[in-house]
């Protein structure tokens, strides 16, 4: 008997082990539902997995928060990193369901994978310089960040705000030479909240997100530089109803709401691609 | 032959039948229950690896390669490195000669408190290395005020990162060869006059030779592959603080394939270190 136990413990173990992250507890996927119909949809229960940029790590939590409320049975699970990795990591075959890209550039590659289709910018970002809270270099607009000694984080150049950020320097003549390129931008944010550098560019939703940690100072909009935002459900998602039912709460007027709250500039529908 | 309890006439027949025993014991089939998770786990570790080699750009890797980037980055990486390995030796050794040696209250505490960047996650590592010697940091900041050099993202920087979280490995393998090393010979040369440091450089370090070289080995190996600590304390540029594990990061971010080159590099270099490592841990117990 004992020997038995143990031998179907093994097995079993053995089974989940060779079953692997490939598999979902979610429920079989319906038929995509029809976009009008989303909110009339009985049947949405179970987990899905979003994959979103950084910079929307606190407006998606609230969108998250507000579509579990709205939709009691389901669960909304972020994984909030580079759009960029993000991107590699869904076209590797990781189980996401939506794809919020801070970039159409990742979304894209992830569309010629052919792992989603037809996204929709729901919304745009622009940049900011944030500084510690005492400014120690005396930091008061972009020229100064060409300043000798002065430390700049910026975001690595393949990543949305790494590429953005670089928009800007280009739009302004300015060659900038940063002391660390990031990972994402909410790096850039945590290098310039300690202290370690003396500025840093990140997206005006970072520094309203930061709350007071950081100082931010406005770049002019002749030389500043946007991002816009797409989203997907993707073809593969395990769970496309739901999937489906988030994707269309984002897009809608209340998400709109939530989006520009954190300082995004939604797009109006008219706008959409 | 060398036995005293024995009749020499009756032991070899013995010996041998032993012998014979143990080889075909090891012929013998292997109980499924441990044969089937042995294989699993072998499975498990070797895929990943062959993963690596199939899906590798062979064709595109001498140009991926031959980007100064690249180099750069393997540059940097055995640098800081071996560098990380030369501070650990040169500070880790005398405080696992400590750590085995100092009988007093205390020491065990030390001991656990100085190894737990074994299991701290480096990116811990990072942060706790900024709040200590970053710009603002409680040492960092008088360093600054002092003489004006700061440590974070700087190649000094990454040895530190690097140091933090390597030196463990190599204080944790010497410690235990200092408190396994026979004291007899120490003591002797004690009697005859010999002062400590005299003894520690010509009796106890020679005594430990083999522990030493995989202990720097283990922490070299270790500071190779640092990457959390690294990129949360020195940042991530090229040519100055990204090190190779920071470039396959980086490139899986742009251009998956290189940083499938990238991590083929890696894996030779770890090939090299399994390789000088061999004499130790894969030829089962000879050398201890």
């Amino acid at each position: 008997m004992r020997r038995s136990a143990l031998t179907v413990t093994v097995a079993a173990t053995a089974g989940l082990l060779l079953a692997g992250c490939g598999s979902s507890s979610a429920p079989p996927a319906s038929p995509a539902t029809s976009p009008g119909r989303v909110s009339s949809s009985p049947a949405l229960s179970g987990t899905i997995n979003v994959f979103a940029a950084a910079s929307l790590q606190e407006a998606f939590t609230t969108l998250g928060q507000q579509f579990e409320a709205a939709h009691p049975g389901t669960k909304v699970v972020f994984n909030f990193g580079p759009s960029s990795g993000l991107a590699t990591q869904i076209t590797a075959g990781a189980p996401a369901d939506v794809f919020a890209s801070a970039s159409t550039q990742n979304m894209d590659q992830v569309v010629k994978a052919a792992a989603a289709t037809s996204p929709t910018d729901f919304a745009s970002n622009t940049m900011e310089i944030a500084v510690p809270v005492k400014n120690p270099a005396g930091v008061t607009g972009l020229s100064d960040l060409v300043k000798p000694g002065l430390k700049v984080a910026l975001c690595q150049i393949a990543v949305p705000c790494g590429a953005t950020a670089a928009k800007v320097f280009a739009n302004a003549r300015l060659a900038v030479t940063p002391v660390t390129q990031e990972i994402d931008v909410k790096a850039v944010l945590t290098k310039v909240t300690l202290g370690e550098v003396d500025a840093g560019v990140v997206y005006v939703t970072d520094v309203r997100a930061a709350g007071g940690k950081v100082k931010g100072i406005q770049i002019p909009a002749n030389v500043n530089a946007s991002t816009a935002y797409p989203i997907a459900t993707l073809t593969q998602a395990p769970n496309k109803a739901t999937a489906s039912a988030f994707t269309e709460y984002v897009l809608s007027a209340g998400g709109a709401r939530v989006l520009t709250t954190d300082g995004f500039a939604a797009m109006s529908p008219a706008h959409r691609t | 032959m060398t036995s005293k309890n024995r009749p020499a006439a009756g032991q070899v027949p013995d010996q041998r039948s032993r012998q014979a025993a143990r080889a075909a014991a090891s012929r013998e089939a292997i109980p499924w229950l441990l044969g089937i998770p042995a294989l699993l786990a072998a499975v498990f570790l070797l895929v990943p690896l062959a993963g690596l080699l199939v899906r590798a750009p062979w064709l595109g890797l001498p140009r991926l390669l031959a980007d100064s980037q690249v180099l750069d980055a393997l540059r940097l990486s055995l640098l800081c490195a071996s560098a990380a390995t030369a501070v650990s030796l040169v500070f880790g050794v005398p405080l696992a000669w400590v750590l085995a040696r100092w009988q007093v209250r205390g020491i065990s505490v030390l001991r656990a408190l100085v190894t737990l960047p074994l299991v701290l996650p480096p990116v811990v590592g990072g942060v706790a290395l900024l709040l200590a010697f970053g710009r603002q940091g409680i040492l960092g900041r008088l360093l600054d005020e002092w003489t004006g050099i700061t440590l974070p993202f700087t190649t000094a920087g990454v040895v530190i990162a690097e140091t933090f979280v390597a030196m463990p490995f190599l204080i944790i393998t010497v410690e235990g060869a200092f408190r396994a090393s026979d004291r007899g010979f120490e003591e002797a040369a004690a009697t005859l006059g010999a002062s400590r440091l005299t003894i520690f450089r010509t009796i106890t370090l020679p005594l430990i030779g083999p522990s030493l070289l995989a202990g720097a080995v283990l922490c070299w190996a270790r500071a190779l592959g640092e990457f959390g600590a690294t990129i949360t304390f020195a940042g991530n540029f090229p040519g100055r603080t990204q090190t190779m594990p920071l470039a396959v990061y980086v490139a899986l971010e742009s251009d998956p394939e290189a940083a499938v080159a990238l991590s083929l590099v890696m894996l030779l270099v770890s090939i090299a270190v399994l390789a000088g490592l061999r004499d130790r841990w894969l030829t089962t117990g000879a050398a201890r």
